[in-house]
């Protein structure tokens, strides 16, 4: 029809609108540049809204398909909901037609909108052409949303039955629809299913099948029932499907109706999944499947890959198994990339199965970590990371850090993260993990996450002897990989803490070669760092710490450091800013304090800082009242500012180590506040008048102690697991020492938990129920308390405490109360105690029980706080103490 | 499947159909990162790419990129067969790859695995509206004829 024919007596708008679809689709796609078809666009949109406000009935549908064109370019098109509504209602079937196709272009189900077209979808679904049935059955199905669903339920329920299968398959599909939207109404749906699955017609069969699988998802009682009445039956429509002869209709590549095949494999896969009498039903037809399926047409490969699915996850049935892994294993090694995707997608589901069959293929698997498809790519590195177990660790980290060196960029960070996550969670040893982590950074230390390097700096805390080797490792690497952000970091704060085991080559390992070093070339590495742009804040902040502790380590560097970090005064950025003009100060004025204020860093303790990655902060405090014990702390408050303030003078920015040295700071108060309230707090306050004096006696031993002191600091963190040394050191101290730390260090905290005046522990039995004799925990005047001690051999970390209170006055103590608290590597569970009141005179006894559960066993022994409170002749009386002579290995 | 795509080999989109509820916004989104992502991989690579934990499924048939959105557990293979089913029918039957696409998929659900079906269910729904058509013209005709 040409619009011009009889457009004499239309306006100038209206002859616009009748430019012919066709012709619009073609000045759009003659625009050159996208201002141009924009131009078209809009007049195009002018005019489709001066006909919309016309309520121009002829051209509606004409204007509803442009608009959908427009819509597809992109533009907005929301003026156009309203038409096609209109649309919907008008009687005729071209118009309802492109109504509903509009509908389902231009909104989606959480439009209001939709709410409108409800009673016209009612309508249609009643109507006498099953073609608008059909229309209207698509479009719920396509976009309804949950409160449709609820009002045409009834319809589509009975559209399942209508008499023409195309009908009745569409409403199948639309019940799908309505049954994820509204879970209730799930069980209308189940016995129309079941007629469903008896039918003959593939598109009903097919369609039934489906919406069964999902009534199944939703619903448990569903399941069961189609599992009782539908297995066999199903079982044999496969069956008939695999053994019918050529139809040329549903033929795909020598196939009768790969689709059907496919479906029935999947909803067997969920009737059996779980049940040992279902699986074996169909056992026979799955091995036929397995075995007599086409392998060289892509739908032959789709069933096998369903029925592989279907096996592996039905019940046991290694013959079945077998078959399937040899299945894919022919996948695996297919020359069609998207066969060999889906295997390494199946393999990886049938690692939980059958590890060793899949461990057989890693060699051909590792091969498509370098595919140069980044799909298979990724796959294949999933599926790597999930094979490598201890055993096979190093070959196989070996060959992917070997292959970091040649992937693709964008390939580098999934790679990376999986071999950092590898390393972490497999290595045998120290070294190992060093290692592998120093040939990751320079090849890839941009793409290191905070975490990774974060706990690489712990390992290598922990790691004392190879301090040196680190060191010396991360210098020759930054030679050459300077842009590695996470290298530098890491080699930046190596050199801080232990630049002096670098130019001195303190340390050596026999597979090290001596190289020399000068504290001058030392303090190039970071002068050449803090000088890169590229490098951020964070990087440059740990610069000027690694500055200011080498000026203390490397003297006759101290006025050239001291120049470097004078360089960054002037910084824009306020944290470099006033690091620099802090160090600066402490360089000039504090000489007599640098050294001890840049000491290295305690040994960051690895159990702390994982459990604070893993989130999971366990109460510290806990008593039989479920309160914190309040202790008697004041200096303890004072005191804690300025630590942490120290400590981010001393250690680098937050979020790094420092963090869990900060936290880990508040640990030790946590315990060394109570441990020393009774004394040695008071001391720094009293000789400080320096305030940064006064931080220091904190941070370490006070001046009045002597010399002896940070002796036991350096040795305790050279021999943190030597425990006779500390024994030794313990006797020859004694307890002054312990009143003049007030807050010390990691270390340090060690050593208060090994001191006491009480006897050695008994020499713990081995093994199978370790027995310890009852040992007296607390004792005073008027009080005794013992302990009995007694361990379960599969639980070797929890220790059951029967703690027995005797009176040892004579008047008897009422309202008794037991409180204890423990650091934070400890887990304490109080009972409730046998009763409140204790006799006087030895004449009986309250008892109570404990559980402690020691995180770090093996490493750190056990120590609690306590505190009784009772009432002794209507006066409140309080008793404090810390039990620290507890057996070693509990 | 979440919706279906074609895409010309310029970028340009051809047809869109949407199964899961996605903002007009999150479609224009969706369609520029995933042409981006599907037209600049090679020949020879495998037909999935893998998008924001879910699998999009693409097979190029001239210079048209069909694409399905999959999840990470469905049968890569048989949606290819299903795009390749698709196809077939829009090669044999001449009419709106819309309207087919109703009676191939519904739900985001394979309906019909029968090509042959498909095309004699559209040809009577394209019939009916040239039908209307037909008539609209003759009508128009008479009122032309008789206002001359």
């Amino acid at each position: 029809m040409n619009p011009f024919s009889s457009g004499t007596r239309l306006s100038w708008v209206r002859i616009k609108v009748l430019f012919h679809c066709r012709d619009m689709i073609r000045a759009i796609r003659a625009c050159k540049t996208a201002a141009e078809e924009r131009a078209v666009v809009r007049k195009e949109c002018a005019s489709i809204r001066a006909a919309v406000s016309d309520n121009d009935q002829d051209y509606r549908h004409r204007n509803l398909a442009k608009l959908m064109f427009i819509h597809m370019l992109g533009y907005p098109t929301h003026f156009g909901q309203m038409e096609c509504l209109k649309l919907i209602a008008a009687p005729g079937f071209p118009e309802k037609r492109i109504g509903y196709l509009g509908l389902m272009l231009l909104l989606d189900e959480r439009q209001e909108v939709l709410m409108l077209v409800t009673n016209s979808l009612k309508q249609d679904l009643n109507h006498t052409n099953q073609y608008i049935v059909g229309l209207a059955l698509c479009a719920l199905g396509n976009i309804c949303s949950a409160e449709m669903a609820r009002d045409l339920a009834p319809e589509v329920e009975r559209l399942l039955q209508f008499r023409d299968p195309n009908v009745r398959k569409k409403a199948a599909l639309c019940s799908i629809r309505i049954v994820k939207k509204v879970p209730d109404l799930a069980e209308n749906f189940v016995n129309p299913v079941v007629s469903l699955l008896k039918e003959k017609h593939h598109g009903v069969l097919l369609t039934g099948i489906q919406l069964c699988i999902d009534l199944c998802k939703l619903s448990e009682e569903a399941l069961e029932y189609f599992r009782k009445k539908c297995t066999e039956g199903l079982v044999k429509v496969l069956k008939d499907v695999v053994n019918s002869p050529y139809a040329p209709e549903y033929d795909v590549g020598g196939i009768a109706d790969p689709f059907l095949h496919i479906r029935l494999l999947r909803l067997l896969r969920v009737l059996g999944h779980g049940d040992a009498d279902a699986s074996d039903c169909m056992n026979d037809i799955l091995a036929q499947v397995a075995t007599k399926t086409e392998s060289n047409k892509n739908a032959g490969n789709a069933i096998l890959y369903e029925c592989v699915e279907t096996i592996m996850s039905i019940e046991d049935n290694s013959g079945l198994r077998v078959l399937a892994i040899n299945i894919l294993g022919r996948f695996l090694s297919n020359r069609d990339n998207n066969i060999r995707y889906v295997a390494l997608n199946m393999l990886m589901k049938a690692v939980s199965v059958d590890d060793q069959a899949v461990q057989r293929h890693r060699v051909t698997i590792l091969e498509c970590v370098k595919d140069s498809d980044a799909s298979i790519r990724k796959r294949a590195l999933e599926l790597v990371y999930l094979l490598v177990n201890e055993s096979n660790v190093q070959p196989l980290t070996k060959e992917l850090i070997d292959y970091l060196q040649v992937s693709d960029q964008d390939f580098k960070e999934d790679l990376t993260a999986k071999i950092c996550s590898i390393v972490e969670k497999l290595s045998p040893d120290k070294i190992w993990y060093i290692d592998q982590m120093l040939k990751v950074l320079p090849q890839a230390g941009n793409y290191v996450k905070d975490e990774v390097w974060h706990a690489l700096i712990v390992v290598i805390t922990n790691a004392s002897n190879l301090h040196g080797y680190t060191v010396r490792s991360l210098y020759k690497a930054i030679q050459t990989s300077g842009d590695q952000e996470t290298l530098v970091r890491v080699a930046v704060w190596c050199i801080g803490e232990y630049g002096d085991m670098l130019v001195n080559n303190i340390g050596m390992l026999n597979v090290e070669e001596p190289i020399t070093v000068t504290e001058n070339d030392a303090v190039d590495v970071i002068q050449i760092a803090i000088k890169r742009h590229t490098l951020d804040l964070t990087t440059r902040a740990m610069c000027l710490i690694a500055l200011l502790k080498l000026s203390s380590r490397f003297p006759s560097c101290s006025q050239r450091i001291k120049d470097i970090i004078t360089q960054s005064k002037g910084s824009l950025l306020l944290e470099l800013q006033q690091r620099s003009i802090e160090f600066d100060s402490i360089i000039e004025k504090h000489q007599n304090i640098r050294s001890a204020l840049v000491e290295r860093m305690p040994v960051l303790d690895e159990a702390t800082y994982s459990g604070r990655r893993a989130g999971s902060m366990r109460a510290t405090v806990s008593t039989s009242h479920g309160t914190a014990l309040n202790l008697p702390n004041g200096v303890a408050k004072t005191a804690a500012a300025p630590l942490v303030d120290l400590l981010d003078l001393g250690a680098e920015e937050p979020a790094a180590p420092s963090s869990s040295g900060g936290n880990f700071l508040q640990d030790l108060l946590d315990v060394d506040t109570s441990s020393s309230s009774q004394s040695g707090t008071t001391q720094p306050q009293k000789s400080g008048t320096d305030v940064l004096l006064d931080l220091l006696s904190i941070g370490s031993p006070s001046p009045q102690n002597g010399s002896s002191a940070p002796d036991i600091l350096s040795i305790s963190k050279d021999n943190r697991t030597s425990v006779s040394a500390l024994d030794s050191l313990s006797s020859a101290i004694g307890p002054s020492v312990q009143a003049s730390f007030t807050a010390g260090d990691a270390p340090m905290m060690d050593l208060l938990a090994g001191f006491g005046p009480s006897p050695p522990a008994p020499p713990p039995t081995e093994d199978n129920g370790p027995a310890y004799p009852p040992m007296v925990a607390f004792e005073s005047s008027s009080l005794r308390i013992m302990f009995n001690l007694s361990k379960q051999p599969v639980s070797p970390q929890v220790t059951h405490i029967e703690a027995i209170f005797t009176n040892k006055s004579s008047d008897v103590y009422t309202d008794f109360i037991f409180q204890a608290a423990v650091p934070k590597f400890l887990q304490l569970h109080l009972e409730p105690a046998s009763g409140n009141t204790l006799p006087g005179s030895g004449n009986g006894s309250i008892t109570q029980k404990l559980q402690v559960t020691n995180t770090q066993h093996g490493k750190k022994s056990i120590v609690m706080r306590i505190r009784i409170s009772y009432k002794l002749k209507g006066k409140d009386m309080l008793e404090e103490g810390q039990i620290s002579n507890f057996p070693r290995d509990l | 499947i979440h919706f279906v795509l074609l895409i010309s080999r310029q970028g340009k989109v051809r047809l869109t159909k949407w199964y899961s509820p996605y903002s007009q916004k999150e479609r224009s989104k969706v369609i520029r990162e995933l042409s981006g992502m599907i037209l600049t991989r090679g020949p020879k690579l495998c037909n999935f790419v893998e998008w924001r934990g879910f699998k999009v499924v693409y097979k190029r048939y001239a210079s048209l990129y069909f694409c399905m959105c999959i999840n990470q557990e469905d049968n890569e293979l048989e949606i290819l067969e299903i795009i390749h089913h698709y196809v077939e029918i829009l090669d044999r039957y001449f009419g709106s790859a819309y309207y087919i696409l109703d009676e191939v998929l519904i739900a985001g659900e394979l309906q019909e695995s029968s090509k042959k079906t498909v095309a004699r269910l559209v040809a009577p729904q394209d019939s009916l509206v040239e039908a209307a058509k037909e008539e609209a013209n003759s009508i128009s005709n008479i009122i032309a004829q008789a206002t001359k």
